[in-house]
């Protein structure tokens, strides 16, 4: 086994833009939602009901909870890669992250179209 | 003027303490290299790295205070007493306030600073317009003194992976001379999650440069350049 340190894996700046790409996603729909509770702010649940029952909220949602998810899966691999300096712990504990993201994102999906 | 200096010798203590000084000044004691060599006449045991005691060779860059900077071109009048003089934090100590830079000068030489041209050389020399060479300003001062790359977290946390500030700024500088033709093997080699994307724009490098340079700037143009030869 190599003991030197290797670099190079050729990845980096398609996270470092999506990073960016999907906190602008999370602002818009953020502005958005914010826009749509000003304009006509439910007052009890049949309201909400209502709300999220159109089809237009889901989906920017849906693409708000993925860019969440994508977001937060960068920035815990990089904290993990500051961090966590063994390999296999680290491996573990990003497909954790991995498995616990896709679980929040499959439930928002249920939770969403239910 | 009172000091609290860092010492440590491996071959006599067991780990390192902070040494106290009361040392009285001469008016001429402006900088505080002056008082470190002041107090050296005094204790010879102390060690430190020092030059041109002017702020080009960048041999004693030592964190004062809390903060990196060089102590030729740190005025004594405006420090608060005892003045705490540690070794750059991050890299191995070799004695007292002299560090082992073998890590800083590996992440130097690693992005290549040379001028890469495979051209024959011209007769004269090879010429940059007004406009090409002024790219340059901002990024030739930098005397690796290392205030920077040891004031940087990311490079605290993989220095043996993390390029560091200084020598993304030294990278860039090559990436943007005109005369230079391996921009695209100069970003291949940067196009790496260690390498340079463990830079979360903290910005203590700008912070302590005491040449006033802006490291993080230059990693954004880098970013720059590989998202345009991307997208």
């Amino acid at each position: 086994m190599v003991k030197h340190v290797v670099t190079g894996a050729h990845y980096g700046l398609r996270d470092w833009l999506a990073q960016r790409v999907t906190a602008v996603v999370m602002a818009i729909y953020l502005l958005l939602l914010a826009a749509v509770l000003l304009v006509s702010p439910p007052h009890d649940h049949t309201a909400w009901k209502a709300l999220f029952s159109e089809q237009w909220l889901r989906i920017a949602s849906f693409l708000f909870f993925v860019s969440l998810c994508w977001h937060a899966w960068i920035g815990m691999r990089n904290i993990l890669m500051d961090y966590v300096h063994a390999t296999g712990t680290r491996l573990t504990l990003q497909v954790l992250v991995i498995l616990s993201l896709l679980f929040y994102a499959v439930w928002s999906v249920d939770i969403l179209w239910s | 003027m009172r000091f609290s200096i860092y010492r440590y010798d491996p071959d006599k203590d067991d780990k390192p303490y902070m040494q106290d000084y009361d040392i009285a000044l001469e008016p001429s004691d402006r900088m505080l290299l002056d008082a470190l060599v002041r107090i050296k006449s005094v204790d010879d045991s102390l060690s430190l790295r020092r030059s041109c005691r002017e702020g080009v060779c960048g041999s004693d860059a030592m964190n004062i205070n809390g903060r990196n900077g060089l102590a030729c071109i740190t005025p004594v009048a405006g420090l608060r007493e005892p003045v705490e003089l540690r070794p750059l934090p991050g890299l191995p100590v070799i004695r007292d306030l002299i560090v082992d830079m073998t890590q800083f000068f590996k992440q130097y030489h690693s992005i290549k600073p040379y001028l890469i041209n495979n051209d024959p050389p011209p007769e004269t020399e090879r010429l940059q317009s007004p406009e090409e060479r002024a790219e340059l300003d901002g990024l030739y001062e930098c005397i690796l003194c290392a205030c920077c790359t040891t004031a940087c977290p990311s490079f605290w946390w993989n220095p043996d992976k993390f390029v560091g500030p200084a020598g993304l700024l030294q990278a860039y500088r090559f990436l943007a001379d005109s005369r230079d033709q391996a921009s695209a093997e100069r970003l291949d080699n940067l196009e790496d999650p260690y390498r340079l994307f463990r830079c979360h724009s903290i910005m203590n490098c700008v912070d302590v440069c005491p040449k006033g340079l802006n490291p993080t700037s230059a990693i954004g143009k880098i970013k720059d350049m590989m998202v345009k030869r991307t997208v």
